[in-house]
């Protein structure tokens, strides 16, 4: 059985910062930061995403078999990101080194 | 081994209550990775689809997208998350406030699916359904842009925005039907400190919908270049 904690303090403090995250990502948005938009939209997401699955989804409780699941599902999706970048960033390419 | 004598909501095949549980909460977090691959899927067409046309997304997000609704709904979303999580705590702690926190979750979820629809049904009087109500006149955001985006470039942004925002809406849905049957089941008290795993494998589950919209919002609708 998982153990309750004793207060739900945590909760609402995690939500602060995923809300603080959200703003902070809608503003920097507008922002002049050029190429960095997308990879600092992405950071901040996943640091949202992140909070969400340690916190809320109590996986910072969990046992081992738990991250297990968890870590492999990330792995696999950044595999099939990564894989078809591969492939489709590089069809313009006439020379390959 | 638990000695205590045989809990009715424990199944046969299973020696303890801790064992039911971890085992469906473990069955959640597989099932969750598969649906990590099932909108994995859909982001991977939406990173070839913007290397590919990058003004139309560009174009399409600023213009064709309500940022403010967008960032509205994203609140909800985390706002429910918060729920949900006082509702798994409440069960764990057999608080009577269960049914409360589930009623407001179910509001919420409520809530994002009717601004979604007021999205949706602004897109369709400005005609920018791809296929079904679209705006090729020379009036269109693609035409006004600078320079003008092919019409074929922005009706493949729309059609990744509504793919991905119409399968999260599905199981907005879906979790929409979870939480009133959870909430029914809480009202007619079957939940308690000992069992409320449906009330913990259900929260898996709508946390997972709010991260992947989590990713969906800036992906969608913060582009600008």
């Amino acid at each position: 059985m998982s153990h309750p904690t004793n207060s739900t303090r945590v909760y609402y403090l995690i939500l602060a910062a995923l809300l603080v995250l959200t703003g902070l990502t809608v503003v920097t948005a507008q922002a002049d930061i050029g190429a960095w938009h997308t990879p600092l939209a992405l950071a901040i997401a996943i640091s949202k995403a992140t909070l969400v699955v340690l916190f809320f989804m109590h996986a910072n409780q969990s046992g081992k078999l738990t991250w297990v699941v968890i870590l492999a599902s990330v792995f696999m999706l950044f595999i099939l990101l990564s894989m078809t970048l591969l492939d489709y960033l590089t069809r313009s390419w006439t020379q390959y080194w | 081994m638990s000695a205590a004598p045989h809990d009715i909501t424990l199944a046969h095949h299973f020696d303890t209550l801790e064992e039911q549980h971890e085992a469906s909460t473990l069955g959640m977090w597989m099932f969750l990775s598969t649906e990590v691959m099932f909108f994995g899927g859909l982001f991977a067409a939406y990173v070839v689809y913007r290397s590919w046309y990058p003004a139309a997304f560009v174009t399409g997000s600023t213009y064709g997208l309500n940022l403010p609704l967008g960032t509205i709904n994203t609140v909800v979303l985390l706002v429910s998350s918060l729920t949900v999580v006082l509702a798994v705590h409440a069960a764990q702690t057999g608080s009577k406030q269960l049914a409360t926190w589930l009623a407001v979750t179910l509001l919420l979820g409520a809530a994002f699916l009717g601004i979604k629809a007021i999205e949706w049904y602004h897109d369709y009087e400005v005609g920018l359904i791809p296929g079904i109500r679209w705006d090729d006149t020379a009036k269109s955001i693609w035409a006004t842009a600078n320079p003008p985006v092919p019409q074929r470039e922005g009706e493949i942004f729309f059609l990744v925005y509504f793919c991905m925002t119409g399968l999260h809406a599905l199981h907005m849905i879906i979790g929409l039907g979870i939480f009133g049957w959870l909430l029914y089941h809480a009202v007619h008290g079957r939940f308690t400190p000992r069992y409320h795993s449906p009330v913990e494998v259900a929260g898996l589950y709508w946390h997972f919908v709010d991260i992947v919209w989590i990713f969906l919002f800036p992906l969608l609708y913060l582009i600008r270049h």
